[in-house]
């Protein structure tokens, strides 16, 4: 394709350098500075897509973010592979370079002819709120008919299907001044807020070329001089300050509290050069001390008959593409419009060789200089007139206008022919983001529109974000939010629009399609059924029409369809509300979003000191936590059951070496330790001597146990506490908590250690064995160092504490060495424990082990609404302490009832049958659905050791029922098993009660 | 009985190689102390053991270098983490606890617990930026800074010990994290 429609000269591009995109399989040309839709319509192509429900053809309406049909999918590198496309973007603001690879999107078998546009004749039944009528029966074509059927047509474009190949970056920031957009407006606040050499300026614009709406401007002159002269002065003086950070192709698409703003930066899609391993985009998350709202106007389509016809577009976006793009649009122009400001569209294009007439809905007395201006200019100008309808299908081909009478009355028809069409219902000021920041909208009637009213932040808003439209009271307004003034001499802007919601016309308004919204393709109809269904907020009606709820959030379309809700039902427009706005101002991709957090960044992966060791042997893990801890190690041809039945068999008859590293580990430290202890946790701790270990149970304020360990008493004001390896954080913040705001009057503080010191527990009746070659200034001694006791000294020639502890049953100990130590001590342990067929075990032959022996896993016996005495463990539970926390929640009606859900054990009938941990239990199971549940199994295992299967369950009442019989579910059913005690093994070696 | 030698200490990270201007290096083993005491007990004493503690919260001070280094990073009202070479800590703690016998406070080995990195070269700043939330200009986070921040998802500590010179430190488990968190972050 060459360019045909490219003006010879003039325009904002670099004609030195050309370019060439693929679309739909064929080559666009174009230059440095073009968009895609710039060089779409430079080749005269102006059919850019389907739309979303009606596969009407659409082309291409706006020159900016706001642009709601011509969305492609584009392949941004498609010289690197699979992995670079994305759909749903605009032409627009697809800035143009070498190797883009488009494509329209939501047709077949092609853009030009598309089966799916036989909605369009079919569309009596697509009415709005069609889903909740037409689907209602019979009920089993939903699932099988209407559910994949609508499913299939629904969405735009075509996700990714592989994952995504690109680099995204995050950048924190902040700032004393961010000003959105750098337009005049945001030029001016950025020039007077960034005098102060101190003041950090960051100036933020979504295009990659500064000038806002001054880079369309060909006519007006700031100061004597042509605007956009202004524009390079202006951005050369920020340039050389060293305190202005500009930042263009920069998206400030969210605003959130205390100023935070997130903006989306485009790194890399139009660089042709881009090194591999450049990120596409970067996530500014900017905490500005003052923020500037400088996003400019939204120009309003015109509601009438097939005012979606390609060819058919803003008005502004007329002159920015003959202007800014030097490419014509057409031949043939009309500019249909209640607003000054397209006159200047119209003289613009007139001078650039279109042939020009204006329909203008307004009466001559109603319209400024520029009518005048126009019609001196040698343009025909039809004042009062209304569209009636666009001609042609895949390309406008015509209006028919007429002029409107008086009393409302549709005069003689004219068609008009043309190939182009710049139309204008006047201007939205751009609320986003002000409204983002929670700041309150205020209806003005003069501007006929919200403009920002009470901020809720450190925000001002500046230009035509807020109404105000004149050139010079822009400029003064900028300087004035950026904190200085300015009074500059500039052309005077054609402002200033006559509202129209839905053009006058004469035909059935039931039998057209006049669109408000391009993009979910709702037309005025749609609107004007949702009314008479009795849908008065503007929110229902969004809702029930879909309108302004497509990814552009509504921005050509929310105005015109609040206006025609107020129009029909007859009231004040802000009587019936404004929709909220919310985040993203543009679409914003997945990749920006999670930045370098992916694989081994996703999630941090903690890692034990003796991870190393575990994954060279063969370790499987399992998350715990945050936490990867070995599971099991299995030998040659082993799956999970066998490796676990040998590592728990390995505990009770000789020794196992176990990886506790990853427990909980606070070091309390003050001459009061021990009374926080006392308050802390339920049981007794001021007797508890120097050297001697207590298990501890830690409840929350309401009674129900939070967490449990073994406790150390390492000196009279020194405690070393252990908590269970997923509690670590919350135990500690819950002590911490504490501390400082119930108990400030205390002498305690908290470290947290866990990370200070490797765990490694040997356990089994040669666990003794093992260790005794290595330890010094300890005597291992039973006499000496009983159960529940600790000692430090050295293992290994390393410094250690000592427990003499057991979590099996078994006799054990508990090495702590400090971390960097923990590998070495493992290896040498484990090595020299080869004659006493030392065997590593993991998490599930830990679990296996506790069980046996009935000693409970919190968050997995209990679940937040389980009592000591729900677990039998009401012995921890001090009587005569005259507080701790939970102990008030603990005389509760309910905490203290008869029935409550009670740990007990279940065996199975069948001794192989290894129940479903979750699994819910019944007395009767031919009960009739719903069934009454009376427990569920919290724990289960196969059990070498016991030779059969084990279970732990909470049951209501469970402690009166040991020796009935219930009833459990199963995958296929349910199977028969007892209520028993929760001890299963008796352990034949050297005691280990407390 | 095994010597304390046999046992060396074993790395947690090894460096990673990076091609860009902004350098983060594991750094050796250091003795890291957590150190707790309420001001009112601190009795006016400006400094114990040579550490000084009289710098503001989220401030550095350091003296010397080497065996003798002393480096005392103020976290909090009551809290400093106290830095000195790492065969010192039995003799500092010793020390300090000599110097506060009969004051309530606290003071915990956590040598093994932290592993540091050293950020060093032109944009160093945005590297820490690109996962740390705080101002780090030079006005609001001048050398001779540190405090307790975050990095994506991992808790740190961060010094400041020139305009583009960083110390990063976190617990051991997160520090393969936090490393490739950097790594990544340094190609921009």
């Amino acid at each position: 394709m060459s360019q045909p429609f490219r003006r010879p000269s003039g325009g904002r591009i670099d004609r030195s350098r050309p370019l060439a995109v693929t679309f739909n399989g064929k080559q666009l040309e174009g230059f440095a500075g073009d968009t895609v839709a710039s060089m779409l319509i430079a080749s005269g192509q102006h059919l850019a897509g389907r739309s979303f429900k009606y596969h009407r053809p659409r082309g291409i309406l706006s020159h900016g973010s706001d642009e709601p049909s011509a969305l492609l999918s584009v392949d941004w590198r498609a010289d690197r592979g699979a992995g670079y496309r994305d759909p749903n973007n605009r032409a627009s603001v697809v800035e143009a370079r070498d190797g883009l690879v488009v494509n329209t999107q939501n047709h077949w078998p092609s853009l030009e002819t598309d089966v799916g546009a036989v909605n369009d004749l079919l569309s009596p039944i697509f009415v709005a709120g069609f889903y909740y009528k037409t689907f209602m029966w019979p009920r089993k074509f939903w699932d099988r008919v209407y559910e994949p059927v609508i499913r299939k047509a629904a969405g735009l474009g075509e996700a990714p299907e592989v994952r995504d190949a690109d680099r995204y970056s995050n950048r924190h920031a902040h700032c004393d001044v961010l000003i959105v957009g750098a337009g005049p407006a945001g030029l001016a606040a950025a020039l007077a807020a960034s005098a102060d050499g101190e003041k950090r300026v960051i100036l933020a614009d979504e295009g990659f070329e500064p000038g806002g709406a001054l880079l369309n401007d060909v006519t007006s002159e700031i100061d004597g001089k042509p605007a956009m002269a202004w524009v390079a002065e202006t951005v050369a003086t920020l340039d050389a300050r060293e305190n202005v950070v500009i930042l263009p192709r920069t998206t400030a698409f969210g605003y959130y509290n205390h100023n935070h703003v997130c903006m989306v930066e485009r790194v890399s899609d139009h660089r042709a050069d881009a090194p591999e391993g450049l990120a596409r985009e970067r996530l500014w998350q900017v905490r500005a001390g003052e923020v500037v709202l400088a996003a400019g106007s939204h120009e309003r389509p015109l509601v009438f008959e097939n005012n979606d016809r390609p060819g058919i577009m803003l008005a502004e976006s007329v002159r920015a593409f003959v202007n800014r793009w030097a490419v014509l649009p057409g031949n043939e122009l009309v500019v249909v419009t209640s607003s000054a400001s397209a006159y200047r569209t119209a003289l613009d294009a007139k001078a650039a060789g279109m042939r020009v007439s204006i329909v203008d809905i307004r009466l001559d007395a109603d319209c400024g200089t520029e009518l005048s201006l126009a019609r001196d200019g040698g343009i025909t100008v039809r004042t009062g007139h209304t569209v009636i309808k666009a001609l042609g299908g895949k390309r406008v081909t015509g209006l028919v206008v007429a002029p409107i009478s008086a009393n409302g009355s549709i005069g003689e028809k004219t068609t008009l022919a043309c190939d182009c069409v710049a139309m204008s219902g006047g201007w939205t000021p751009s609320v986003h983001l002000f409204s983002q920041s929670r700041g309150k909208l205020r209806f003005d009637v003069e501007l006929d529109a919200f403009v920002p009213g009470t901020s809720a932040q450190a925000e001002r808003s500046a230009g035509a974000c807020r109404g105000v439209y004149d050139l010079s009271a822009v400029i003064a307004d900028g300087a004035k939010a950026g904190g200085g003034s300015s009074t500059p001499q500039a052309t005077v802007s054609f402002a200033g629009f006559q509202p129209v919601r839905v053009l006058p016309t004469d035909a059935d308004a039931t039998k057209i399609k006049a669109f408000i919204d391009f993009q979910n393709d709702v037309t005025a109809k749609d609107i004007k059924l949702a009314v008479r269904e009795g849908f008065e907020s503007i929110e229902h009606v969004k809702r029930y029409t879909t309108t302004g709820m497509a990814t552009d959030q509504g921005k050509t379309s929310n105005m015109n369809a609040l206006g025609l809700v107020a129009g029909i039902l007859d009231r004040p427009l802000p009587a019936v509300g404004t929709t909220t706005f919310r985040p993203p101002y543009t679409p914003v991709t997945f990749g920006a979003l999670i930045g370098p957090a992916r694989d081994e960044l996703f999630d941090p992966v903690r890692r034990t000191p003796i991870d190393p060791w575990a994954e060279k042997n063969g370790a499987v893990f399992e998350p715990v936590a945050l936490w990867r801890r070995a599971k099991y190690f299995p030998q040659a041809g082993e799956d999970m059951h066998a490796a676990v039945a040998r590592e728990t068999k390995a505990v009770r008859t000789t020794v196992g070496i176990f990886d506790a590293s990853t427990l909980g580990k606070i070091e309390v430290i003050g001459p009061d330790a021990a009374e926080f202890m006392n308050r802390i946790y339920t049981n007794a701790w001021l007797k508890l001597k120097t050297g001697g270990c207590r298990y501890g149970l830690m409840l929350r304020e309401d009674g129900f146990v939070y967490d449990d360990g073994v406790v150390a008493r390492l000196a009279e004001d020194r405690f070393h506490v252990t908590t269970t390896t997923g509690g670590a954080p919350r135990v500690m913040r819950h002590m911490e908590d504490y501390l400082q705001t119930e108990w400030p009057d205390l002498d305690v503080f908290l470290t947290s250690i866990t990370e200070q010191w490797a765990v490694i527990a040997l356990q089994g009746p040669n666990a003794r064995k093992v260790l005794e070659p290595f330890v010094s200034e300890i005597d291992l001694a039973e006499d000496a160092f009983p159960h529940m006791t600790v000692k430090t000294g050295y293992v290994c020639g390393v410094p250690c504490r000592l427990f003499r502890v057991s979590f099996t049953g078994e006799l054990g100990f508990e090495v702590n060495v400090p971390a960097d130590y923990g590998e070495a001590v493992w290896k040498t342990l484990y090595e020299k424990g080869q004659k006493h067929g030392i065997t590593p075990y993991g998490t599930e032959a830990m679990h296996v082990l506790r069980a046996e022996m009935g000693f409970i896993v919190v968050g997995q016996e209990t679940d937040g609404t389980v009592t000591a005495d729900d677990l039998g463990l009401s012995g921890l539970v001090s009587k005569v302490k005259t507080d701790f926390v939970g102990k008030r929640s603990l005389t509760r009606p309910d905490m203290v009832a008869e029935g409550r859900r009670q740990l007990v054990g279940l065996l199975t009938k069948n001794p192989d049958e290894v129940l479903d941990e979750g699994a819910q239990v019944v007395d009767d199971p031919g009960q009739p659905i719903p069934m009454k549940m009376i427990g569920h199994v919290t724990s289960s295992y196969a059990s070498s050791n016991c030779g059969r299967s084990i279970a732990m369950a909470m049951i209501d009442g469970g402690r009166t029922r040991i020796g009935e019989t219930v009833f459990v579910t199963t995958p296929a059913g349910f199977t028969e098993a007892v209520i028993s005690n929760a001890v299963f093994y008796d352990v034949k070696g050297e005691t280990v009660d407390a | 009985m095994l010597e304390r030698n046999l046992a060396r200490r074993a790395p947690t990270v090894s460096p990673l190689v990076s091609e860009s201007s902004v350098t983060v290096t594991p750094l050796d083993p250091q003795g890291r102390l957590a150190f707790r005491i309420k001001p009112a007990a601190l009795a006016g004493r400006g400094t114990i053991d040579g550490f000084d503690l009289s710098g503001a919260i989220n401030s550095r001070t350091s003296s010397e270098e080497g065996a003798t280094m002393r480096t005392a990073l103020r976290l909090g009202p009551d809290e400093w983490m106290l830095i000195t070479a790492a065969d010192e800590v039995d003799e500092r703690c010793e020390a300090i606890s000599a110097a506060l016998t009969g004051v309530a406070h606290s003071l915990v080995d956590v040598s093994h617990r932290d592993v540091s990195f050293s950020v060093e070269g032109p944009g160093a700043d945005s590297v820490v930026n690109s996962g740390c939330p705080i101002d780090l200009s030079m006005r609001a986070f001048p050398a001779g800074s540190a405090t307790r921040t975050i990095l994506g998802k991992a808790e740190i500590v961060l010094q400041r010990r020139a305009a583009d010179s960083f110390t990063v430190t976190t617990w051991r488990s997160f520090a393969p994290y936090v490393q490739g968190f950097l790594v990544e972050a340094t190609r921009g």
